[in-house]
């Protein structure tokens, strides 16, 4: 397969030209409001009702008519690559379909236009459904007690971390170390961090996993817990899990799971089953809200009873058949952010969930992990090495290692990735996690077609041809995307990071 | 919704795994932890049943009003069409974060875009591309400010959104930082000499709100620019963007780093989230490399040949630096940035002018109205105020707004209900009124609460 992607071009080096090139600066616009000269009358001139010393007196933003802006945008979007566009295989992010029913669902006048402080009783719906979606993620989970508000996973983790620091100054403990392994998501070692903990990472041991003994070793009276993810970063599952569980409860610690990797075990475990205190869930990855260019996202924490009394306040609650936000959270950690959590990103998980039932949640998870067990094994046949667990099956994604193709041609991760844009498949996540050289790290979705995952898999046997002939050819891609091989070297020695600055000193 | 879910495919993969049913993909896993059957979310719903229900049991228990006069932060504005429009572009909202900047140099422009324009609204010179709301950028400004002065204090003015003030408890408690109220003054500003005995060498940011939680506009931001500088503090500023028409902004008086809800630039109030949380500072080297959160910078291609975008500075973040992270955060507010980019772009200067003006009438009309009615007045009548109104009744705010919501009307948000410590008896109200409201709106709302009186 070929892809060409769309390529504005104005000439002289420049793709679509900024909006401070497109309109001058300081004058012009849309007024999207008038205001009314009765008014105006009444009250008379703002400019003698405000304090001279605080009155702007320019704005250089640049104007421009609303035709001009359509296309600008229009153009941009055309210059980017969406889930809807083609197989993306970002290993960790689940790039998955969003229903459109979803996306009209939220974007209903009556939800788009709620006020937060709009009263209680009425807004039974929507806290309807935020209470119906919060009893859906626990008996996924089998975390009988949950919190909407952390605004995205790395989110969700603090809130875990602050409400496993506030649970031993509860108890009067003084436990200031978390154990990570040493291929866990980058936020987690940053969450801990904040919430103020000593980092402790564990090594994994030669098969990928959680070493026992180094867990073993690690831990002490000190430890307060340990955050993992199951399956792991390399997609596999940690099978010693109940160990790990058992090694930490009878140390008195916790365990908190990253939930960035559901996707494969929705359905077929509860995260209570494998002992897990507190855990996070990524709406905008499982559960199929889109991840909008990088964001809002949702990251729900759910908990056992032990940690009920911590949450984030206010939970949503139901009395009879009266649905409230609930302020008497007594051990409370407080709040993360301003209201009840991204509703908006919420509700396209309550749809989700409720298209799917329970049958088609516990489908999701088994067609993820089929889909990347066949498209491990066809690229293995072809020749590309898995480092870990190849042996066993991997769950919804896998991680190859092109450190061979590096010896022999001299082709990194990146170039391979690079190669694959031109045949219109979004690259992997690369160089993730570390402990695996030159990492490939893929993520085929429950949303791929057997015809997408054969057309990835054949493009990236046809790439591997194209290198054993003419390595040249891939360290020149991408040829069909926006714009050629970007040097982020550059940009981030020259930090020109608006327009002004680079006016100033780029031109 | 999954394609492969037909039988007779996911036979074929299977036997291509040499695999005879699906639980051999799960044979890593101790077997006591599978699940007999899959959890007891209810059926499979069709596409139409699942609207249906949504509309019966969701929608409909949901209030119908068109008029919305309530306070608090989050505000009912006027979302140009073409803002839903194109923010509803598949290659903008269902990407991710732009790791592969070749095939996704449209997000990165915006993003670049929306740094530039809200650097320009603010005059600030940077600004990152989004955080999760204007709380949680408070409370990543206050981990800011002690990185980067090694100090633990942080003072701040009392009339801070209460919500706000809670995040940034959370945010900074591990780090055991001091946190000092500064009282307010007649007019509801700052009290500037309770300011000034408390700010010394000791104190890493001072957080000032214009407008603050009661619509107030600080009119001395200079005064307390030099106060903080004289100390080596920095001066954070949190502000309503829409405001920036009208009144100069906080990078053109000495503030060190700004703040605010992007929300109000095309953003949906969808019951409190998502919103968009600004963060920006001035250019200090130092101070950039501390920054918390995605920079988009200004690269070239490998060959030189051509102008392109890329997310700069990842060193600082969780993915490359782990616990030494300026931050954890990872998934942002993109889109929120997307629309707010869209937004400014359209209405440009003249836009944004007149947003600010309209906002700015309503306001003065509205509060001159109250304070004529017998039984009504605002909280600090002579203060410079913008969208957001006070009001203090004589009566139960709970059976007056029962009364404005018979006539269509949302009203105000009564403080003491949320915010005991502000309001034990009840007896305020917060307003809003935007650019949606019209004359005859103002003159509507004034006379239904005449009819309490």
């Amino acid at each position: 397969m070929r892809y060409i992607q769309a390529r504005w071009e104005e000439g002289d080096g420049i793709l679509e030209p900024t909006v401070f090139e497109l309109g001058k600066r300081g004058d012009g616009g849309t007024p999207i409001v008038s205001v009314e000269e009765e008014l105006m009358e009444e009250i008379g001139s703002l400019d003698e009702i405000l304090p001279e010393n605080i009155v702007r007196r320019s704005i250089n933003l640049p104007g421009l008519s609303e035709p001009e802006v359509a296309r600008h945008f229009s153009h941009l979007a055309q210059m980017n690559f969406g889930v809807d566009s083609g197989p993306y295989w970002l290993g960790s992010c689940t790039m998955k379909y969003t229903p459109k029913l979803a996306m009209r669902i939220a974007s209903v006048s009556k939800i788009r236009r709620l006020h937060p402080y709009a009263p209680e009783e009425q807004v039974q719906g929507i806290l309807k459904a935020l209470y119906e979606l919060k009893e859906m993620l626990s008996k996924i989970t089998g975390l009988p007690y949950f919190s909407l508000q952390p605004a995205a996973g790395a989110q969700g983790e603090l809130v875990g971390a602050l409400m496993i620091r506030k649970k031993f100054m509860d108890l009067g403990e003084k436990r200031d170390e978390i154990l990570i392994p040493e291929s866990a998501h980058g936020s987690n070692f940053a969450s801990a961090a904040m919430a103020g903990f000593k980092v402790v990472r564990i090594p994994p041991s030669d098969e990928g996993t959680v070493d026992l003994n180094a867990l073993r070793a690690a831990i002490n009276e000190r430890t307060a817990g340990m955050m993992i993810t199951n399956p792991n970063t390399l997609g596999i599952f940690e099978s010693d899990v109940l160990e790990i569980a058992n090694v930490l409860h009878s140390n008195g610690s916790y365990l908190y799971y990253d939930g960035a990797n559901l996707n494969a075990i929705m359905g077929w475990i509860l995260l209570s089953d494998m002992g897990v205190d507190i855990a996070h869930l990524n709406i905008h990855k499982t559960f199929s809200a889109p991840h909008g260019g990088g964001g809002p996202g949702a990251g729900a924490v759910g908990t056992t009873e032990e940690f009920r009394d911590f949450l984030p306040i206010p939970v949503i609650s139901k009395r009879d058949d009266y649905y409230f936000l609930d302020y008497n959270v007594p051990k409370t950690i407080g709040k993360v952010r301003m209201f009840y959590g991204n509703i908006g990103v919420l509700i396209k998980a309550w749809v989700y969930l409720k298209l799917l039932g329970g049958e088609g949640v516990r489908s999701v998870s088994t067609i993820a992990v089929l889909n990347a067990n066949y498209a491990r094994k066809k690229l293995v046949e072809m020749g590309f090495e898995v480092l870990y667990g190849k042996d066993r099956p991997c769950k919804h994604e896998f991680v190859l290692s092109l450190s061979g193709l590096k010896k022999k041609y001299g082709i990194r991760a990146l170039d391979f990735a690079k190669a694959l844009i031109d045949r219109g498949f979004h690259p992997p996540t690369i160089y993730f996690p570390l402990i695996v050289p030159e990492a490939f790290m893929m993520e085929p979705t429950e949303s791929d077609s057997l015809r997408e995952i054969d057309g990835y898999v054949n493009a990236m046997g046809d790439i591997l041809r194209r290198i054993e002939e003419n390595p040249e050819e891939i360290l020149q891609a991408p040829k069909n995307s926006a714009i050629g091989r970007i040097d982020d070297v550059f940009g981030t020695k020259k930090l020109w990071l608006t327009w002004k600055i680079y006016e100033n000193e780029g031109r | 919704m999954i394609p492969n879910s037909r039988k007779e495919i996911i036979a074929r993969m299977l036997g291509e795994l040499g695999l005879k049913d699906v639980k051999g993909l799960y044979s890593d896993v101790p077997q006591t932890l599978l699940l007999d059957r899959p959890p007891d979310v209810g059926k499979s719903m069709s596409q139409a049943d699942v609207s249906n229900v949504f509309e019966r049991e969701i929608l409909r228990r949901i209030l119908d009003v068109n008029l919305i006069f309530t306070g608090g932060g989050i505000a009912d504005h006027y979302v140009p069409a073409l803002v839903d429009e194109l923010s509803s572009r598949q290659e903008f909202y269902t990407s991710y974060t732009p790791y592969q900047p070749e095939v996704s140099q449209g997000v990165l422009q915006v993003l670049f875009e929306y740094q530039s324009l809200m650097a320009e609204l603010l005059g600030m010179d940077v600004v990152n591309a989004s955080l999760y709301d204007y709380a949680s950028a408070l409370g990543e400004a206050g981990r800011f400010s002690i990185r980067v002065t090694k100090r633990n204090k942080i003072v701040l003015a009392s009339t801070i959104h209460p919500e706000r003030y809670s995040v940034l408890k959370t945010y900074v408690e591990p780090l055991g930082t001091e946190l000092v109220l500064i009282p307010y003054d007649e007019s509801g500003e700052l009290s500037l000499e309770d300011l000034s005995s408390v700010v010394d060498e000791s104190v890493a940011m001072v957080y000032v709100e214009s407008p603050n939680f009661f619509g107030v506009i600080e009119t001395r931001i200079e005064e307390i620019s030099q106060l903080c500088h004289d100390k080596g503090a920095l001066l954070a500023v949190g502000v309503d963007p829409l405001s920036l028409g009208l009144i100069k902004p906080p990078g053109e008086m000495g503030a060190d780093i700004v703040i605010g809800e992007g929300q109000h630039l095309g953003g949906y109030m969808n019951y409190g989230g998502p919103s968009l949380g600004i963060f920006a500072i001035k250019r200090r080297f130092r101070h950039i490399r501390q920054m918390p959160g995605r920079l988009i910078g200004i690269t070239r291609t490998v060959d030189g040949k051509f102008r392109g975008y890329s997310m700069v500075l990842q060193t600082r973040e969780q993915h490359i630096r782990q616990e030494e992270a300026t931050s954890n955060i990872t998934t942002n507010s993109s889109l929120m940035a997307i629309r707010a980019a869209i937004y400014l772009s359209l209405l440009g200067p003249d836009g944004i002018r007149k947003i600010s003006e309209k906002i700015f009438y309503n306001t003065l009309y509205l509060k001159r109205k109250i304070n004529e009615l017998s039984c009504f007045k605002t909280l600090f009548p002579r203060s410079i105020s913008f969208k957001e109104i006070p009001v203090i009744a004589d009566k139960s705010w709970e059976d007056i707004n029962k009364f404005l919501l018979s006539k269509g009307i949302l009203g105000g948000f009564i403080i003491g209900s949320r915010f005991p410590e502000l309001d034990s008896e009840k007896k305020i109200a917060l307003f809003s009124t935007t650019e949606v409201h019209t004359k005859e709106d103002l003159d509507y709302l004034i006379q239904s609460m005449r009819e309490v009186c």
